[in-house]
């Protein structure tokens, strides 16, 4: 087993009414950042977990996304490359 | 006839519900702890409203996972009848005893309010006592009530009349501007396919005596009674 560390983005789902993202974007034009068009504010999650290798690391943080870390019904979840710590 | 409330790390109406039940009710009411594994052969689940887990990761999201909560799935697979209240109805949703999920409120702000709603379904075991289209008065509390599904969600419940509450303003009318939290159709509580498991972000155990603001949290209580016992 060797330790991995892989990092999880969750965003909320494409579509979906984001106040937060509409609000920081709101603070984003107002401060000069007139370019952006949208912003979506989701979590970042970082595990650090024991793994055999870096493709059953990414698998167990996938299976952690769908049972527990994102709402399949709200969330959309990416998963980086698992590395060794 | 029995009412268990359970209590999670966080919960703080769990008391509100023990009162209704015991006091307004009159009927016998105990504290299921979240750690148990035994739901002491009541009748009537209730979730109650707070900040399980203080929400962290989302609302419910950890409660669900919670060892009595296994107990309580397989209560309202039987059949059991469950209510889930605010933060309760969080846990139903998350839990898969309820569709959709509860989401952000549009505002970003915490809202704690008296709101009007319709009762828009009274063939329920939690509605039995209302009138079709009563409106009445509850209070809400909460930061996470957007209630939201996808289309074909949101349309079976509402083909099925599975939608039990919804937010109006003072003269009856469904408006975006009664909405306090851009739920869609302005939604405030459903119920489960089969009856059994209800959810809502209004608290009817905190609306049991005129002279606090409300009583109208009494009949959904009164209904439960009467249909479980029937």
């Amino acid at each position: 087993m060797t330790l991995f560390r892989v990092a999880i983005h969750i965003t909320p789902r494409k579509g979906l009414l984001d106040p937060q993202g509409k609000a920081v974007a709101g603070a984003l034009h107002s401060l000069g950042f007139v370019g952006v068009k949208e912003v979506h504010v989701g979590r970042h999650l970082v595990i650090e977990t024991d793994a055999a290798d870096a493709d059953a690391a990414a698998a167990s943080a996938r299976s952690m996304c769908t049972r527990l870390l994102a709402n399949p019904v709200t969330e959309d979840f990416e998963i980086d490359s698992a590395t060794p710590r | 006839m029995k009412f268990g409330i359970v209590t999670f790390p966080g919960s703080n109406c769990d008391y509100d519900a023990y009162r209704a039940i015991v006091d307004s009710l009159g009927e016998e009411a105990v504290y299921l702890w979240h750690k148990d594994h035994d739901l002491m052969a009541v009748d009537v689940v209730i979730l109650p409203g707070g900040f399980s887990y203080g929400d962290y990761l989302r609302a419910g999201a950890i409660a669900r996972f919670s060892p009595i909560m296994r107990e309580v799935a397989a209560h309202a697979k039987r059949g059991g009848p469950v209510l889930g209240i605010c933060n309760g109805f969080q846990i139903a949703c998350e839990a898969g005893l309820l569709p959709g999920a509860l989401l952000r409120n549009e505002s970003l702000k915490f809202v704690s309010a008296p709101v009007h709603l319709s009762v828009e379904n009274n063939r329920t075991l939690f509605t039995s006592g209302y009138r079709r289209g009563q409106q009445i008065t509850l209070p809400i509390a909460h930061g996470d009530g957007r209630y939201t599904a996808d289309d074909a969600t949101l349309d079976a419940i509402e083909s099925a009349g599975r939608v039990l509450f919804r937010y109006v303003d003072g003269n009856g009318e469904q408006s975006p501007l009664a909405n306090p939290n851009g739920s869609a159709n302005n939604i405030a509580g459903i119920v489960s396919g089969k009856g059994n498991v209800a959810g809502m972000m209004p608290h009817p155990e905190r609306a049991l005596e005129r002279v606090l603001g409300s009583d109208d949290g009494l009949l959904l209580f009164e209904s439960m009674l009467a249909g479980v016992a029937a």
